[in-house]
């Protein structure tokens, strides 16, 4: 029996779009990143269809992080205390394609540092990497709101991706970063409505499409990752169907969010392995799953779970048709 | 093919006889497509009719099970691409391998090795279902004793992997009693694999580097009177496998293309057990209703069994913890306590950070059926009457000395109400539990 032809008729696909701005185009990045393209769900379709290899962008936190298990904490140990030393390690050491600057420390609860404090190590790190930035609020609407412009500012021109806003607090973070000529990270918590809105509402101030990244937050293996999965697979066929206001990039937090899970960081457990091997592997197979849902952007954190993940991304995406 | 309202009614005897309870024929035809009546209601309906009928109601994908009796294994069944179009019917099964090159005391630890692959988390039982002995040695004697070996070793359902009809008919003679899954048939040795599957009983993997040649082998053995098949695409490399799981699927699902229509299975036994870690988390999201690891690490294992449990959950249920209370550490009469909601993914968070934050304190979970806490207040599934029915409900006031509730800080506006209905003292919570931590231990010490 001759195997039938499957033809998809997919009218959309997913915005590509170039993060970085080297010397030629005003900034001062040596490396610049290309994602997003595809134009058929994961490993649908012919090869040239799958669009832009996926990238990790590995954490850099603004302060020495309080809470780390010793296991993720290990690997950095040098450098924690230095945001530019720890963004050179991780893209010397580990192959970060991407830095993304973390600004905990500037919540109220996480040592309330000011906008002084978060632009500094926004140009230590412009200095020391030569990749493009993912500059990271805290969460606090209020502490973001003073700071975040700040750090825009401060990497003006250099094509960076900002965010996070959210559908209740989006217009001075949008302002700025389409002044500063960034890329915006669109928050929602885990309701492909709210996502759709929130692309509507920072567009509406003129903020271009093609120049938005998703968040759609991110669950955890364990932890409620099945509900980001349905939600990235929905917007990605929402995108492939046509629909501009969904058409976006996606990033994903896995390293915060996997290092927080009781089999990534608990050390009394038997039978489940050692807590050093279980948080990376913990780390990758959220990674990992989510990429399978599609993923175009991964933050991450630990050096071995990122090594995992690269291989497997340069395996399933490498150009051999 | 899904038969439409057409097709059927074309079927049917054209009599408007009204027997069935529909004014039409059509009507009924109708009906029938959208499976809200059943043909047993039409009383004249022909043979041919019902044999076309049946033929169109099969699902587009066999179930397949292998295993005995308490350990029986099921795979197959599923109906969709996307799990939120409706759910994944058959959580893939996880096996590890056990080779034949191995004797007495290594053979008899390794297999305890994969026995003990199980693990509880959040209040589920989860393991590897599956053991399959390779034939690595080449020799049918060897294999058919680590066959007899995991046999009585394990209670695992049994994979026999060989290449060798000799050495399968060897080794399915010793087990065939546990109906073992024999691995593998290929377009070379179908006719004598097919064979011992059909005179065991047992169900039988079609192994082929292409689709076409996997859809040729599938028939084929398929006429030599074996139905319970699985499909396992050869050939080197992740993306190849990826990539053809995924195309199978669709022409099983989307085109009805019955040589096809049959689970798959995956062996993932190079690398490290970090790459094969990944590997099979990546074939678990996509398709494979068997996959089968070389490692027996723990650490490797937990994250893919975690992984079979959270994409085969049932997206349309809100997945529900039970409505207790529940301690965390060992919490006494002057520990906190707060409440949160049945909805799983929210308790787990805040039982997580309330972990971390080493105090140890009483969660009481107000059943709100399985909704976040905004979702719930919304709704009115969570308020001053059920969180004050709860904690009488539980004896909250027995647990401990002092009057004092945290609250989720997304519902301080139930503050007042609540202190009235339970005359405790309310201490508005984070909104956020992740900083449940710091707030307990400066607001609590």
């Amino acid at each position: 029996m001759p195997v039938p032809e499957v033809k998809d008729n997919f009218a959309g696909s997913v915005n590509r779009i170039t993060l970085g701005a080297t010397k030629d185009e005003g900034g001062t990045r040596s490396s610049i990143v290309t994602i997003g393209g595809a134009k058929n769900v994961v490993y649908g379709g012919c090869p040239e269809d799958a669009g832009e290899t996926p990238v990790i962008a590995m954490d850099v936190l603004d302060s020495k992080p309080q809470d780390w298990p010793d296991a993720l904490a290990e690997p950095y140990e040098d450098v924690l205390g230095s945001p530019a030393d720890w963004a050179k390690k991780c893209v010397d050491e580990f192959g970060a394609e991407l830095i993304c600057i973390k600004f905990d420390a500037i919540h109220p609860d996480k040592g309330d540092k000011d906008a002084d404090h978060a632009v500094k190590v926004t140009e230590e790190v412009l200095k020391a990497v030569g990749v493009p930035l993912v500059l990271w609020g805290c969460g606090n609407d209020e502490k973001d709101n003073q700071v975040m412009p700040k750090v825009s500012g401060a990497a003006k021109g250099e094509k960076c991706l900002i965010g996070t806003v959210q559908e209740d607090n989006y217009k001075s973070l949008t302002a700025i970063a389409l002044a500063d000529g960034h890329f915006l990270i669109t928050a929602a918590p885990l309701d492909i409505n709210i996502a759709k809105q929130v692309n509507i509402l920072a567009s509406d101030m003129g903020f271009l499409l093609e120049r938005m990244v998703t968040f759609q937050s991110t669950g955890a293996l364990g932890y409620g990752i099945e509900y980001a999965y349905s939600i990235q697979e929905r917007q990605r066929l929402a995108a492939l169907s046509g629909d501009k206001m969904m058409a976006m990039p996606v990033i994903c937090d896995v390293g915060y969010e996997s290092w927080r899970a009781k089999e990534a960081k608990a050390e009394d457990s038997p039978g489940w392995g050692a807590v050093t091997d279980r948080g990376p592997m913990w780390e990758a197979a959220t990674a990992t799953c989510l990429l399978q849902a599609g993923a175009d952007i991964i933050r991450m954190r630990h050096p071995r779970a990122v090594a995992a993940v690269k291989k497997f991304i340069a395996e399933v995406w490498k150009n051999t048709g | 093919m899904a038969l439409t309202g057409l097709d059927i009614f074309k079927l049917l005897p054209k009599t408007n006889c009204k027997k069935c309870g529909m004014p039409t024929c059509l009507a009924f035809a109708m009906a029938l497509a959208q499976k809200k009546v059943k043909l047993d209601d039409c009383p004249d309906a022909s043979d041919e009719a019902r044999d076309k009928l049946a033929a169109a109601a099969a699902p587009p994908m066999r179930k397949v099970t292998f295993g005995s009796g308490e350990n029986q294994v099921q795979i197959g069944q599923e109906t969709v691409l996307f799990r939120h179009e409706e759910k994944f019917h058959s959580p893939t099964v996880i096996g590890a391998t056990v080779s034949d090159k191995l004797t007495g005391d290594e053979l008899r630890k390794r297999i305890e090795a994969v026995n003990a692959l199980r693990f509880e988390r959040v209040g589920t039982k989860i393991g590897v279902k599956a053991i399959a002995v390779v034939n690595d040695s080449g020799s049918a004697d060897s294999f058919a004793a680590a066959c007899e070996a995991a046999k009585t070793a394990s209670s695992l359902a049994l994979i026999l992997v060989s290449d060798s009809p000799e050495a399968m008919a060897a080794g399915a003679a010793k087990v065939k009693d546990r109906i073992p899954l024999l691995a593998s048939a290929t377009p070379d040795t179908a006719e004598a694999m097919a064979k011992i599957a059909k005179d065991n009983g047992c169900p039988l993997v079609a192994g082929a580097e292409s689709i076409k040649a996997l859809a040729d082998l599938t028939e084929k053995i398929n006429r030599a009177g074996v139905e319970d098949i699985i499909l396992n695409i050869e050939g080197p490399g992740l993306k190849n496998q990826l990539g053809k799981a995924a195309k199978m699927r669709t022409l099983a699902l989307k085109k009805v293309f019955r040589p096809l229509g049959y689970p798959t299975i995956s062996f993932v036994c190079d690398g490290d057990p970090d790459t094969q870690m990944v590997a099979a988390v990546s074939l678990i999201c996509k398709y494979s209703g068997i996959v089968v690891v070389d490692t027996v690490e723990p650490w490797a294992l937990l994250p893919m069994l975690t992984t079979v449990m959270n994409i085969f959950t049932d997206p349309q249920k809100p997945v529900q913890v039970e409505p207790k209370i529940y301690k965390i550490g060992e919490p006494d009469e002057n520990s906190p306590v707060m409440f949160t909601t049945n909805f799983s993914l929210t308790y787990y968070t805040v039982e997580s950070d309330v972990e971390a934050s080493r105090i140890p304190s009483y969660i009481l979970v107000v059943d709100t059926e399985g909704t976040s806490v905004l979702t719930a207040y919304s709704g009115d599934k969570l308020n001053e009457k059920t969180v004050a029915d709860a904690m009488t409900k539980l004896g909250v006031e027995k647990l401990v000395k002092h009057r004092k509730l945290i609250i989720p800080g997304y519902v301080a506006v139930m503050s007042g109400k609540l202190e009235e209905a339970t005359n405790w003292e309310v201490m508005v919570g984070p909104r956020e539990c992740s900083m449940l931590p710091k707030f307990l231990q400066e607001v609590w010490n």
